[in-house]
């Protein structure tokens, strides 16, 4: 092949493989699911790193004369330069005066975050465990037993067990949310893995002696990638949910950092009087968890074709 | 048949013994003293002492895994040092209300969910399947605690229907005891409804292609018989499975769901082991939990030559 030739295939196999990349991007734009979603979730992530200049006061601060005020309550604030003006709590106070629309907009900061975390990290530990159980027999047989066993413990259950062990924080929820969701994807991956390790395509790459590592980052990762987005989105959306209810039943979080979970927690006692600690929080946390699963949705059908036969 | 069912009883077994080994090593695995930690913050040396003897801790770990597993088929869990109780005693008398609420939440489901998913497949493509389609995503958004504070707000104290909270055992009455559990079940299954509905759809969906399907309607059988004989019988085997799978839902959702109505079951008694670091008793649950939720897949593993004359084992 002459060298004009060989510029020729490459710059029609790039165009081939752009064209391609725009109908996805296409399909996607053109998928409703998606686009209400992912706008959606746009939102609430502007929001939550706009949140300083949103009109909020600091969601930690205590004040003993404002408690249990209704939403729309208005007061004259002094604020820390000494200056005085009208402040209305849109969303109404806490039993300890914390203004909670404030507390709403800055606790989707760690409800998102944890979503995000979470999704990243299962992802990342059971594509490891996924990829290496599905191309090692021996270790096959053991890890899927351990799998097994962890995903007969149902998930919330386990995640608060695991909260139990250590001191509560942070860290601590993120990694109890985690590790019930790995076998999922662990599962997910193996499953991808013995189907293409099958293909003519490996065998081609395993006869010219292509080392094992290679194999499974070149051929098998990339066919991996698309159900993974999938799955990711749907374990973002299940850990916020679970966050929340962990928080909720005050083993999450500690209670001085606002989330959604931990205002309606601290909401619980007085609801009868003050619905709003919980409806508001809860509301927002219902539009995120719905978006994120929309976005979800969507992206199975535009990714996945065969799975939207099936669902 | 018989050789499958001792296949599939055996098979659970490697499952149920790596979760009582999970368990095991959840203790073992936090830093500290197990004992000490077992015996609560209020533990006196002495029990410290009993709780040391009684696990065998001074022995090395696989002795002690023995002695775990041994004390676990007799149905000995422990002392709860938090309830002051033997732990298979304290779950024994906070089993009933759980089973209770599981069972009225699986009831409404059922009644529900499947009739909504065959009209949804029947209607494929008009507003009605949208409908049921967008209550599905929704359903599986709406966090079970926000859902059911919203109808305790609305059933219970705007228009009072219903009790804000508690439980009544059946042992007071039926009426009590359904008025009761009314408001819990309907938050718990709606979660549950929006998953069986949306398999109940896809599968019945499949199921009207099929060219049986167009025969039925050929020789002049009307719709309902064709859904209901034709259709649901062979989606069946999909569907019990899911409503298996979703066992699991229920139960993280048990857990919620007690603690918002304030009904003393297994999912309170969880929450309170947890704040309270009860740890034979969170031990215990999980075991408990699992235990049933595997069991009941192997019987519905196990259903399915029933359901489906065409699965022979």
């Amino acid at each position: 092949m002459t060298e004009s030739t060989h510029n020729l295939v490459d710059s029609a196999a790039s165009a081939d493989a752009s064209a391609r990349k725009a109908t996805l991007w296409q399909q996607l734009l053109r998928n409703p699911s998606v686009l209400i979603g992912a706008s959606i979730l746009a939102l609430m992530v502007m929001m939550s790193l706009l949140a300083p200049v949103l009109g909020t006061m600091d969601p930690s601060e205590i004040n003993p004369a404002w408690r249990n005020k209704h939403p729309g309550f208005e007061h004259l604030k002094t604020f820390a330069d000494g200056s005085e003006a009208q402040w209305s709590y849109r969303l109404g106070t806490d039993t300890l005066g914390r203004d909670t629309y404030s507390r709403v907009i800055y606790g989707a900061q760690v409800s998102l975050a944890v979503g995000l975390i979470v999704a990243v990290l299962s992802i990342a530990i059971g594509l490891t465990i996924g990829l290496v159980s599905g191309y090692i027999r021996w270790l096959d047989a053991i890890v899927m037993r351990v799998m097994d066993g962890l995903m007969a413990i149902p998930g919330i259950l386990l995640a608060i067990a695991l909260v139990s062990l250590s001191s509560a924080g942070l860290g601590t929820v993120i990694l109890a949310i985690t590790i019930p969701e790995i076998p999922r994807v662990v599962r997910l991956v193996r499953a991808i893995v013995l189907s293409i390790r099958e293909e003519p395509y490996v065998e081609a790459a395993i006869s010219v002696g292509t080392s094992l590592p290679l194999i499974l980052i070149r051929h098998v990762l990339p066919n991996t990638i698309a159900p993974l987005i999938v799955q990711g989105t749907y374990i973002c959306a299940s850990a916020i949910l679970v966050e929340a209810i962990l928080s909720f039943l005050g083993v999450g979080i500690p209670p001085e950092i606002p989330t959604w979970g931990n205002i309606m927690a601290e909401g619980r006692v007085l609801f009868r009087l003050f619905p709003h600690n919980i409806l508001y929080p809860g509301i927002f946390l219902a539009i995120t968890v719905l978006a994120v699963n929309m976005l979800g949705d969507g992206l199975r059908d535009t990714l996945d074709p065969r799975m939207r036969e099936r669902i | 048949m018989f050789g499958f069912i001792v296949n599939r009883l055996i098979a659970t077994i490697p499952v149920l013994g790596m979760v009582a080994i999970f368990v095991f090593l959840m203790l073992r695995l936090t830093p500290g003293d197990p004992a000490a930690v077992l015996a609560g913050d209020n533990g006196t040396p002495q029990q410290i002492a009993e709780i040391r003897e009684a696990l065998g801790l001074n022995e090395p770990i696989p002795v002690q895994l023995g002695i775990w597993f041994s004390n676990l088929l007799q149905g000995d869990f422990g002392q709860s040092y938090f309830f002051k109780k033997d732990v298979t005693e304290l779950i024994l008398l906070r089993v009933g209300p759980t089973v209770a609420l599981a069972t009225t939440t699986l009831i409404i489901t059922i009644i529900v969910a499947i009739p909504l998913g065959i009209i949804a497949a029947y209607l494929h493509g008009t507003w009605i399947d949208r409908g049921v389609m967008a209550f599905s995503v929704a359903g599986f958004s709406i966090p079970v605690f926000v859902l059911g504070y919203i109808l305790v707000y609305l059933f219970a104290l705007e228009i009072k229907l219903f009790p804000v909270q508690g439980y009544k055992p059946l042992a007071d009455g039926f009426w009590p005891f359904i008025h009761h559990l009314v408001l819990p079940s309907i938050t718990l299954s709606v979660i549950y409804i929006a998953l069986i509905a949306r398999i109940t759809r896809a599968s019945v969906l499949e199921i009207l292609n099929e060219d049986y399907i167009r025969t039925a309607y050929a020789k002049g059988l009307k719709p309902t018989k064709v859904l209901m004989k034709h259709a649901l019988r062979n989606a069946a085997v999909p569907i019990v499975t899911v409503i298996g799978i979703g066992i699991a839902l229920l139960i993280g959702g048990v857990v919620v769901t007690e603690s918002v109505f304030n009904i003393p079951g297994l999912g309170r008694l969880t929450v309170d082991a947890v704040l309270g670091r009860d740890y034979p008793t969170i031990q215990a649950v999980i075991i408990v939990f699992s235990f049933v939720y595997v069991l009941i897949n192997l019987l519905i593993d196990l259903s399915y030559s029933l359901l489906d004359p065409r699965i022979r084992y």
